[in-house]
């Protein structure tokens, strides 16, 4: 069995998880409008750090940002036994390539290496790259790895940031929001980008939760655009039920994926359907802290496991009118509620999907 | 935990040239890797248009698993290389570089992921199975059996194609197998190193 013992999370809501989840509590979000012609040649919203990030000279702006999510984690938790560093991110420092080529800074082994450097990890870390799936994937891996016996405890890190790379990229493909992101609304239009970083510690030993089940399944039908019929994400879930031995109206809650495109949210719908999950509570953070790519997956899962260990599920902020052609319950007010059994999922690009449940212990 | 899990079949693509458990089955010239990927393509007679809109990394990986796959399996996807999609990276930051000649490519951009090139292999082989896509600075030989031995061991798949696709402009190395419980050869670190 492997048992999630500490985390946190480095975001523009603040510094550490407590500051963060104050801002949260408050209905504060991250995202602002941004007129910034070196980043994108029109006015676009996003959750950017209102202050410079970098404190360690030596590292970028995105490694300042890894350690300032793990440090505190490995403050509590210094490393013993097999430990391993699990990195996830989707583009990097991406800002170290040019038209010439990459810089030596912009391959992901770098960039990780240098963290474990920092931190004194004797083990070589692992890097998972898998779109915008990589923060709740590497929680998933480094569950295995434990229950496999391969390492005692794994040290998850993931982390992206907002830069011109993919903020053209997203406004190529049409798909920036014109306002805050709006999950699961009728009147959502598209991805609001943020950047961020998390930490999980993932262990053998006990601790505040248990894994206890997860899947991560291709739908196999488009590179970017998500299945009509959820079919991945659908038997993510059923994989990750069957594995944690539940059915599935035995989930309190579901922090979903909820990126405020039309296909996504309406794909996400369609599989909670499928699933008979109508009535169980479904938020996005997205609202708070935009879509924050590789990072996303683990950071919603950081701020779900206040929610559960709290008591309270957190609203999906910027959601109004109901806007996706099935049933389902997504959170407004900030609800009341013990929480045992809850759900983290994530889709993305390559056809990429899901779902880790997590049981409360205690 | 004991149980020994297997190397079935292996494909190479280096210097031009696509190997097959060691025999080559194809061979080309000095060619680019994109002109080798199509002669590649067309003398492995693989019908599938959609090839020409992938990016190198697909292509790479594309080919070598074309040689080890079979449909709608519950073979698990566990690909592993160096560069992430950076190859793919390069040339979209071109597309971006100059402020009068901005045009952001959504074909491009798209391939700027390295988990894209097992979505192509999903799409093509009905594989609603499990992917996933790692980054290290080396062939992780010690990886690959530990990740798919329980991939297989905790029933997430029947089988497991693990790959090394590495590419970035002209330098490309794959080396894509297929791990099962049957096999002559055990999927251990020693073998890989051997192997690769």
């Amino acid at each position: 069995m492997s048992f999630i013992v500490d985390y946190n999370c480095f975001t523009p809501l603040g510094a550490d998880l407590q500051t963060t989840l104050c801002r949260l509590e408050e209905g504060v979000s991250g995202i602002q409008l941004f007129e910034d012609r070196e980043l994108l040649p029109v006015p676009y919203y996003a959750a950017r750090f209102p202050e410079p990030v970098a404190v360690h000279q030596g590292f970028t702006r995105l490694e300042n940002m890894l350690i300032r999510a793990l440090e505190p984690v490995l403050e509590r938790n210094p490393v013993q036994g097999r430990a391993l560093l699990l990195v996830s991110t989707t583009k990097g420092n991406i800002r170290e390539i040019s038209a010439t080529g990459p810089g030596e800074g912009a391959f992901l082994p770098v960039m990780a290496g240098k963290v474990a450097r920092y931190f004194g990890f004797g083990e070589t870390p692992w890097v998972v790259s898998n779109a915008c799936v990589s923060g709740i994937l590497a929680v998933a891996v480094a569950g295995r790895l434990i229950d496999a016996g391969i390492f005692d405890t794994v040290y998850v890190v993931a982390g992206d940031e907002v830069t011109e790379f993919v903020l053209s990229g997203f406004a190529g493909f049409q798909a920036l929001s014109s306002g805050p992101c709006r999950p699961y609304d009728k009147n959502r239009d598209g991805v609001t980008l943020g950047e961020a970083a998390a930490a999980v510690l993932v262990s053998k030993d006990p601790g505040l939760f248990r894994i206890a089940g997860d899947g991560a399944v291709n739908d196999a039908n488009h590179i970017s655009g998500p299945s009509r019929t959820g079919e991945g994400l659908y038997r993510s879930i059923c994989r990750a039920l069957e594995e944690a031995g539940l059915s599935a109206t035995e989930l309190d809650f579901i922090s979903a994926h909820g990126t405020a495109t039309e296909y996504n949210d309406e794909m996400e719908a369609i599989a909670l359907d499928r699933l008979g999950l109508n009535e169980v509570p479904v938020n996005s953070l997205k609202g708070y802290f935009g879509h924050t790519l590789g990072a996303s997956g683990l950071l919603e899962a950081v701020i779900s496991f206040e929610s559960a260990r709290k008591g309270i599920l957190y609203p999906s902020l910027g959601f109004e009118t109901p806007g996706v052609s099935r049933s389902i319950h997504v959170v407004e007010q900030p609800e009341k509620k013990p929480v045992r059994y809850f759900m983290k999922t994530a889709s993305g690009f390559g056809g990429c999907n899901t779902a880790v449940i997590f049981e409360k212990l205690h | 935990m004991n149980d020994r899990f297997y190397i079935q079949n292996y494909c190479e693509i280096r210097n031009g040239e696509i190997l097959l458990n060691g025999e080559r089955v194809f061979s080309a010239g000095n060619e680019s890797f994109t002109d080798f990927a199509k002669m590649a393509y067309r003398h492995l007679a693989i019908a599938y248009p959609k090839f020409f809109k992938m990016d190198k990394l697909s292509k790479l990986a594309f080919l070598a698993s074309s040689q080890l796959l079979s449909e709608e399996s519950n073979t698990a996807l566990v690909f592993a290389n160096r560069s992430s999609s950076l190859d793919t990276d390069v040339i979209y930051q071109c597309s971006i570089g100059d402020k009068e000649a901005w045009y952001p490519s959504p074909a491009v951009f798209v391939y700027t992921l390295p988990n894209i090139c097992l979505g192509e292999i999903s799409i093509k082989y009905k594989l609603y199975s499990e992917n996933s896509f790692f980054v290290f600075e080396n062939f992780p030989a010690a990886f690959f059996p530990a990740y798919a031995g329980l991939l297989i061991r905790t029933r997430k798949a029947d089988d497991v194609l693990c790959g090394w696709v590495e590419i970035l402009e002209e330098d490309y190395r794959a080396f894509v197998y297929r791990v099962g419980k049957e096999g002559l050869i055990e999927h251990n670190e020693q073998n890989l190193n051997r192997l690769i």
